[in-house]
């Protein structure tokens, strides 16, 4: 036998040292990865234990979920009801997704089917580049910028941006809506195109009349849910188009050109083929920047205006409404053992009911995004 | 040779000693955290005295009178801010941690009651204050302004300039549920100087051109009126610190440095009232 052959064959004990190297390799990337494991699950006990006292008095879990009655610092008589406080967070969450996801998605669409790759190599990075700018320089932005704006300008800004982004809509919109109610009636492709096209200009010139009469509108404080909806909105865009993106990048080469080669056109190849395909990545990517808005603290504390009440029409997005987050940085100081228990104990309640939502959210997205590999196999 | 690296290393050793120790007894640290209303006064205070004490390293957060009680019971600072006086459970906390607070006063303020220069009301009573925070007020016309809803702008309850207010005007009601909350001076200065309808309170040293304070129960606020007791929403501002501090140290000398003539006139320069002549 040579002696490079020699070598390559290992004797029993550099086998057994190889076997040990191996194995205690092993532990110590174990016990690396269980650091985080191990702080999470500590975190999940710490607050549920500081919660559970909370929750523990029927009475205050009742108050807690049905009252919007909100005093914690009232003597002798202190109220916990956070329904109003629950409801703003929903609706800023909303507000917010309303902008960011259809904003986020055809940014997306656009990065990856309609610009060349250099182009999308550029503006893709800069997207990104929100994600770097700290919570609260976007928290000073809406204060400084955004509000006064909202205040001088609210309703024209607002009637302008509905003007551009909703009569097209509408027009768009329209025309299958109109489509599928004159198919019942009459089979006339002429009358059927026509029809269509009406209905089509009735409702532009209807979100226009709305947009226009929206300018006039005189909004009293500019820090309200629509500012911190807008503000989050933003704060979510870089992860949804940065994953809805790899989503669409990860739809095969095949299934577009299968798509064109069947004669479909460029527009219906992306809704048709490609963003269906894509869906389960979207959806989670939908999902991570939900999660980056119902967590973000600092920007609502300073745009969302905080005050205790629950809009008046429920959907006015011009009060201020105040969330969980916010309530929890704002009242943590007053709220320690000495200054009444239950003052402290609620804010773990709220820290739990926004964990049990994150906890439910990331379930969720895992479970879409398994549907997504399941399908691309 | 290898004694001679020995002998290096031991001198080595020895000098990095000697210069720990020169360091940490050159370098005296005070921490101060606590209200963001006293804070300008600290931050005054500590750029005056590292002047004459450049070695005294002093570091001062602003986090809400509460957070400073909370810091001092923890031994996380040395004085604590607080733009009310300690509450008695606080207190107690306080001593069961064995922690004694000690209160400076180091000078007064007065919470002015500010609205947007644009604003025609010049002049509200105590009672139409508490009515507009209360809820009962709602609109600018019924306290002879424009036809327009007024924006109810408070502190965030973590601060003491929201305790003050709450017990001198609103003699502890319930703020009225529209209200906004803002989480520090500055911040309600900048509402009601960017909102046309908006009324806020704030310490009167932060009251500048951009804001008008408004006149209460005929009396407008300044050094005369708060320190003479006529303006009626005024408070002493402290420092609390653990124990009375050694007399002639950095911490005694901090907390006395407003009864110089120095320290009045850093006091009165930034708006507050000095506590004594």
């Amino acid at each position: 036998m040579s002696k490079n052959a020699k070598n390559l064959i290992m004797d029993t004990r550099r086998r057994a040292v190889g076997g040990i190297a191996e194995s205690a390799g092993k532990a110590v990337l174990f016990c690396i990865t269980a650091i985080p494991t191990v702080a999470v699950v500590f975190i999940i006990f710490f607050i549920a234990k500081e919660a559970l006292p909370f929750f523990g008095d029927i009475s205050h879990l009742k108050e807690f979920f049905t009252s919007a009655d909100w005093r914690p610092s009232a003597d002798p008589n202190p109220h916990f009801g956070a329904l109003s406080i629950f409801y703003g967070t929903a609706m800023v969450t909303a507000g917010s997704c309303a902008v960011a996801v259809p904003l986020g998605i055809l940014t997306a669409v656009c990065l990856n089917e309609i610009v060349g790759s250099k182009t999308a190599g550029f503006f893709k990075p800069l997207v990104e580049l929100l994600a770097a700018v700290p919570s609260v320089a976007y928290g000073f932005f809406a204060i400084i910028v955004f509000a006064p704006l909202l205040q001088n300008h609210g309703g024209a800004i607002l009637s302008a941006l509905l003007f551009a982004a909703g009569v097209p809509v509408a027009a768009i919109a329209a025309l299958p809506v109109a489509d599928f109610v004159s198919a019942r009636f009459t089979k006339n492709a002429r009358l059927r195109k026509i029809s269509g096209f009406l209905f089509s200009a009735v409702c532009a010139a209807s979100v226009g009349c709305g947009a226009l009469s929206l300018s006039s509108m005189e909004i009293s404080s500019g820090t309200n849910a629509l500012n911190a909806s807008i503000i989050l909105a933003i704060m979510a865009l870089p992860t949804i188009v940065s994953i809805s993106q790899d989503a669409l990048a990860s739809v095969g080469r095949d299934m577009r050109e299968g798509s064109l080669a069947l004669g479909a056109t460029r527009f219906e190849t992306i809704f048709k083929v490609v963003l269906p395909c894509a869906k389960s990545g979207i959806a989670v990517a939908v999902i991570l920047g939900l999660m980056r808005v119902v967590g973000e603290t600092m920007v609502v504390w300073m745009a969302s205006g905080n005050s205790l009440k629950i809009p008046e029409p429920f959907y006015n997005f011009f009060e201020p409404v105040r969330t969980l987050t916010a309530t929890i940085a704002g009242e943590m100081g007053e709220a320690d053992q000495s200054t009444g228990s239950a003052r402290y104990h609620v804010l773990f309640a709220m820290s739990f009911c926004l964990l049990a939502g994150g906890l439910a959210l990331n379930a969720a997205s895992q479970w879409v995004g398994s549907g997504f590999k399941f399908r691309k196999k | 040779m290898k004694k001679d690296i020995a002998n290096v290393l031991k001198s080595g050793f020895a000098a990095a000693l000697a210069f720990c120790a020169a360091a940490v007894s050159a370098e005296t640290k005070i921490v101060i955290d606590g209200s963001t209303t006293v804070g300008p006064i600290a931050k005054a205070f500590a750029d005056f005295y590292k002047e004459t004490h450049p070695e005294v390293n002093i570091t001062i957060s602003e986090s809400g009178s509460g957070n400073g009680v909370k810091s001092l019971m923890n031994g996380a600072c040395d004085i604590a801010n607080l733009s009310r006086f300690m509450k008695p459970a606080e207190f107690k906390s306080c001593v069961d941690k064995k922690i004694l607070p000690v209160a400076h006063v180091v000078a007064f303020d007065g919470l002015a009651v500010v609205v947007n220069p644009d604003n025609p009301v010049k002049s509200l009573s105590m009672r139409q204050i508490a009515d507009i925070y209360t809820g009962k007020i709602t609109n600018w016309k019924e306290v002879g302004g424009k036809d327009a809803k007024i924006v109810v702008v408070s502190r965030d309850t973590n601060s003491g300039t929201y305790e003050t207010f709450n017990e001198l005007v609103l003699k502890k009601l319930p703020v009225s549920k529209s209200a906004e909350y803002v989480g520090s001076n500055g911040q309600a200065k900048m509402r009601v100087a960017a909102t046309k309808n908006a009324i806020a309170y704030l310490g009167l040293g932060f009251a500048d051109d951009s804001v008008k304070p408004l006149s209460v129960d005929g009396i407008l606020p300044n050094a005369k009126s708060v320190s003479s007791g006529k303006y009626p929403i005024a408070r002493p501002l402290f420092m609390f610190t653990d124990g009375y501090p050694k007399m002639g140290g950095d911490v005694y000398n901090f907390v006395t440095l407003h009864l110089t003539k120095e320290g009045r006139e850093i006091v009165s320069d930034l708006g507050y009232i000095p506590v004594c002549e």
